[in-house]
């Protein structure tokens, strides 16, 4: 399942430029039914507006709010460049302005998010640690980690910090013991953009004026190496060289080669998520994460469908496995491992939310147990965050069914009543062992799956 | 034989112009002189032309006698640009005519306005554009390392000053104006002194006297100037110093030109302004626009809701301190330390010494109350024959253009033809880069108009984007706005934030004053490519007639 950007804008052509997600997705399918028990969604994502109906990406022009600001409905946001002329958007909820994803000068598509708005003051913090996971996703994270980080954060004050400001250094004579700061105004610029803490950087200037090259050296300094949990490691490839596989590389690179020895066949199919996302929405408050819920909803689809979640051992006999463990693959620092959610079915979906969070950090640590990581009887493999689309797996030796996550994007359907609508899709393919997996034991599986994800209301025992 | 010719066909020129600028309803004049850039040829032109006009004339002839017994048709006291247009019409229409001034001809414009400062602007302009390396590079240049010496920058506005001073009173000595230095008084009905500071020793007699005498800076309580870290426009125009970073008070035209020229010479700018709103003066769309364009993107911030209540010029290696207190509460809000102060709080009028009082004249807060044809009314609210007051003296419309506008209409006037000038068709422009220019209302103006008088109103707007030429120059910054009656096709307001706005808006300005439907301007034509095609988009796009008000919002 898809990270944290679920886009779920419903751009209809007259509707107004902005949509919230509080109020988004608000399609035939269930309003009534998501007001009547509704949990307040405290993080909006404000989404980059289609301005015309051939537009794709915009460009923002400028930011009319900083972060920090509080905003009323109404209020100009964002200053969006189309191909004809700057329109200013507007905001329809009040809130505060937490994060711009996107800064004045860059473009995003049509309907990505480009900012979050906390209701209040508190989920400031919350959502800046959100958009600094969503920044840096390109560090390949854990994608399941992606989503615990910042419940996490949020238990855990304070949350992972954006570029640090800088260690304490003499306050300036300019700040006249503290009271205030004396910065030339490009300065402030600076130190607004680059998150520097005017009081801590030392002026150069005259009478001990901050300038702005004192900002921008307070800003080059070591701390800004954002110590995120996450391993936002910058790729260090050390090109033109050749570097040997480490243990883990090297266990990967086995396991795919033997894989190879299997017959495998791939299977697709395409789950509309509104339902799912919706009580994602709901019950994320409570620590429930998108990966426990993809989880538990293929554990209960394997419990209908035992032989998807069997292997062949020996290439002779179907091996039925007890218990339905989920692995989830996950990419950690220089490798890739795959965590195991033991007895998926069992475990009520907060259980399981639990377990996932330790398991995650243990994996993080590199502490997993053998067993913590070996026992997986069908494995799980999201790319969703990157905005993949669909991929297929390589089966992990051992087990009969490994299934392919992509992103949820929203989609332009075809009901069968003759309308066209917005739902959310995602495309998940599985990659089976067909010397125990049959085509229509897959596509058995994979409907009873795709029922349960648009349908989840048992997902929540 | 050819200099007959030469004159006749001179005087038909110079005839043709006359009656047709007699005719002109606005008299819409550019800052600067008559005449000016082929100097000689025109003014001789003009001279000639004065002297075989005069002769038909019964009365005055050229610079002969003047009619009545007076010495003098007409003196005008200040030879600014006011008293400098109302001096060329008046020649033209066979006055006498003297023109009395104390400083320098050619008055605030000249030396320390208007022609300084766009030396300076076009100075900042091309150091702006050299620097814009994002820019040069979109076009495929490569500047390297472009710089500046600030004595040659101030060189070139000081000379600029002095060539259009000669200029001005050499085309005035040219038609037979006869100048007269000193400082001038009126003592009596059509009775003038003028002379030394204080002695006034030299008396004529006029027929009609216009007060041009312009105005100053203003300064407010608490601020003190020296000249050299906190200073007015009049200092701050001979660019002694550049600093490394200057507090503007006042978010105007004037504190925002400075901004254009201080942040292209390098420094950084931090505004002080008493409004809510920096720039309160334009309409507020074009505001918001311009805060982005001129403000946003450069090293300036800014303090609104202020007024800095005390500012001490720099000294002993201390700083300028400036005190800034909340604009309502008046309580102490920051003190900031900066370089160097610009006073930019307006101008206010200087009509002290002018013997107001012997003709029961009253001045409120320094401006001479004119009614609507620039006649100067007593204390009792009634008209004094024959005075005039035109230009910033008289508060109706402080700009260089709308003075000699109104020494023009008041010209009119005593040549027998009634004039009342329409204000609302007088442009104005901020050479920023990029330019803002307007002529007309507001929007909100524009709206309570039309909610007191019963009419609607519409607006459309067009980028600068999408321009072909804008684009050409990779200059696509900016927005033009036409504010209109849809159901008349009259235009209320044009206003423009762009590249070469300034000179754009006189398609609008002239349409205004010669009272052209939109209707009409639809089907007129545009070369291409040319930015005044913003414009023709404007006229283009308004929905006249339709029966229906609809305000739309044309990106065309």
């Amino acid at each position: 399942m898809a990270g944290l950007l679920h886009l779920h804008s419903t751009l209809l052509p007259s509707a107004s430029l902005l949509r919230q997600r509080g109020g988004g997705g608000a399609q035939a399918a269930a309003p009534r039914r998501r007001r009547a028990c509704r949990v307040e969604a405290k993080i909006r994502e404000i989404f980059m507006p289609a301005l015309s109906s051939t537009m794709t990406e915009g460009k923002i022009v400028a930011w009319n709010a900083a972060e920090g600001d509080r905003l009323s409905k109404g209020d100009p946001v964002v200053v969006v460049e189309s191909d004809k002329a700057d329109m200013d958007v507007e905001t329809f909820h009040d809130g505060f302005l937490a994060a711009v994803l996107v800064p004045a000068g860059e473009s995003a598509p049509v309907g990505s998010a480009i900012a979050l708005l906390a209701e209040s003051e508190e989920e400031i913090p919350l959502a800046r640690s959100q958009a600094a996971n969503l920044s840096s996703s390109s560090a390949a994270p854990p994608p399941a980690t992606q989503e615990t980080v910042p419940e996490e954060s949020s238990l855990a004050p304070p949350p992972p910090p954006p570029p640090a400001p800088v260690a304490a250094s003499a306050p300036s004579p300019a700040t006249q013991g503290g009271a205030r700061v004396v910065a030339s105004p490009y300065a402030k610029k600076l130190a607004k953009e680059l998150s520097v803490d005017l009081f801590s950087v030392t002026g150069s200037g005259p009478g001990g004026r901050v300038v702005a090259k004192d900002v921008e050296a307070a800003a080059a300094s070591p701390t800004k190496a954002a110590a995120a949990p996450v391993a936002a490691a910058r790729p260090d490839v050390p090109l033109g060289s050749t570097v040997p596989f480490t243990t883990m590389q090297g266990a990967v690179s086995k396991n795919m080669v033997e894989s190879l020895a299997v017959p495998t066949f791939r299977v697709g199919y395409t789950i509309t998520t509104d339902a799912l996302d919706q009580l994602y929405k709901k019950i994320k408050s409570k620590g429930v994460t998108m990966t426990a819920l993809l989880a538990k909803a293929t554990a209960m689809a394997l419990v209908q469908h035992p032989v998807v979640n069997s292997s062949c051992r020996d290439g002779q006999s179907f091996t039925y496995n007890s218990s339905i463990n989920i692995a989830v693959a996950v990419a950690i620092d220089g490798g890739l491992i795959t965590p195991v959610l033991q007895d998926a079915d069992k475990l009520d979906i907060y259980t399981l939310s639990r377990k996932w969070k330790e398991l995650v950090e243990k994996a993080r640590a590199k502490q997993l147990q053998p067993q913590e990581y070996n026992s997986g009887t069908f494995t799980l493999s999201n790319l969703g965050m990157f905005g993949v689309d669909r991929f297929d797996a390589i089966l992990p030796p051992g087990t009969g069914a490994i299934m392919a996550v992509g992103s949820s994007q929203p989609t332009v359907v075809g009901t069968k009543d003759g309308r066209i609508g917005m739902k959310n899709q995602m495309q998940v393919n599985v990659t089976a062992d067909h010397r125990v997996i049959y085509g229509s034991d897959l596509a058995a599986f994979l409907q009873t799956l795709s029922k349960i994800i648009e349908d989840p209301k048992d997902l929540t025992f | 034989m050819l200099s007959v010719s030469l004159s006749a066909s001179a005087s038909a020129i110079a005839s043709g112009r006359a009656r047709s600028e007699a005719r002109r309803p606005g008299g819409i004049r550019l800052c600067g002189p008559r005449g000016d850039a082929p100097a000689c040829g025109s003014l001789r032109l003009s001279h000639a032309a004065a002297t075989r006009r005069a002769v038909p004339r019964a009365a005055a002839s050229g610079n002969g006698a003047a009619g009545g017994g007076f010495d003098y048709d007409l003196v005008i006291i200040g030879a600014g640009v006011g008293g400098h247009g109302a001096a060329l019409h008046a020649v033209e229409e066979g006055l006498k005519t003297a023109i009395i001034e104390g400083d320098v001809v050619g008055g605030t414009c000249v030396n320390r306005g208007c022609v300084p400062s766009k030396a300076l602007l076009a100075v900042s302009g091309r150091m702006r554009e050299l620097h814009d390396e994002h820019h040069m590079k979109s076009l495929g240049l490569q500047v390297s390392a472009a710089g500046y010496d600030r004595q040659a920058v101030a060189d070139h506005a000081n000379n600029l000053a002095s060539k259009i001073r000669s200029n001005l009173t050499n085309s005035m000595k040219a038609i037979g104006v006869d100048i007269l230095t000193g400082f001038g008084t009126i003592v009596g009905k059509q009775k003038v002194r003028y002379g030394k500071v204080g002695f006034p020793d030299k008396e004529i007699t006029a027929k009609n006297i216009i007060i041009a005498t312009g105005s100053v800076p203003f300064v407010p309580k608490g601020i003190e100037i020296d000249g050299k870290t906190v200073f007015t426009s009049d200092h701050a125009l001979k660019l002694e110093s550049v600093p490394d970073w200057i507090a503007i008070v006042g978010s105007g035209y004037i504190g925002l030109e400075f901004s254009d020229v201080y942040t292209a010479l390098g420094s950084e700018v931090t505004f002080v302004e008493a409004l809510d709103q920096l720039m309160p003066g334009f309409d507020p769309e074009i505001a918001k626009l311009a805060q982005r364009v001129l403000i946003n993107t450069r090293k300036i911030d800014y303090h609104t809701g202020v007024f800095a209540s005390k500012i001490t010029p720099a000294k002993d290696g201390k700083p300028v301190l400036i005190e800034l207190i909340d604009a309502k509460t008046k309580e102490h809000k920051e003190t900031l330390e900066v370089d160097a102060a610009l006073i930019a709080t307006g101008r206010a009028p200087f009509t002290n010494g002018l013997g107001l009082e012997n003709m029961n004249v009253v001045t409120q807060r320094g401006f001479i109350p004119v009614d609507e044809r620039m006649q100067v009314t007593d204390a009792d609210g009634n008209v004094v024959p024959n005075l005039f007051c035109i230009g910033d003296a008289n508060g109706k419309l402080m700009l260089a253009h709308a003075a000699s506008a109104q020494g023009i209409s008041v010209v009119e006037q005593i040549s027998g033809r009634d004039h009342i000038l329409n204000h609302l068709s007088i442009p104005a422009a901020c050479f920023t880069h990029p330019e803002i220019s307007m002529v007309g209302l507001t929007e909100p103006q524009a709206r309570e108009k039309a909610d007191k008088e019963g009419f609607e109103v519409s607006v459309v707007k067009t980028s600068f984007k999408a321009n072909t030429k804008a684009l050409a120059e990779n200059e696509g910054d900016g927005i033009a706005k036409l504010i209109y009656r849809p159901d008349t096709g009259e235009i209320l307001g044009v206003h423009i934030l762009g590249l070469h706005a300034a000179d754009l808006i006189h398609e609008a300005s002239n349409a205004i004053a010669l009272r052209t439907s939109l209707q009409e301007l639809k089907l007129a034509v545009h070369a291409h490519p040319t930015l005044s095609e913003v414009l023709d988009e404007l006229f283009k796009a308004a929905k006249v007639n339709s029966g229906v008000s609809v305000n739309e919002l044309v990106a065309a």
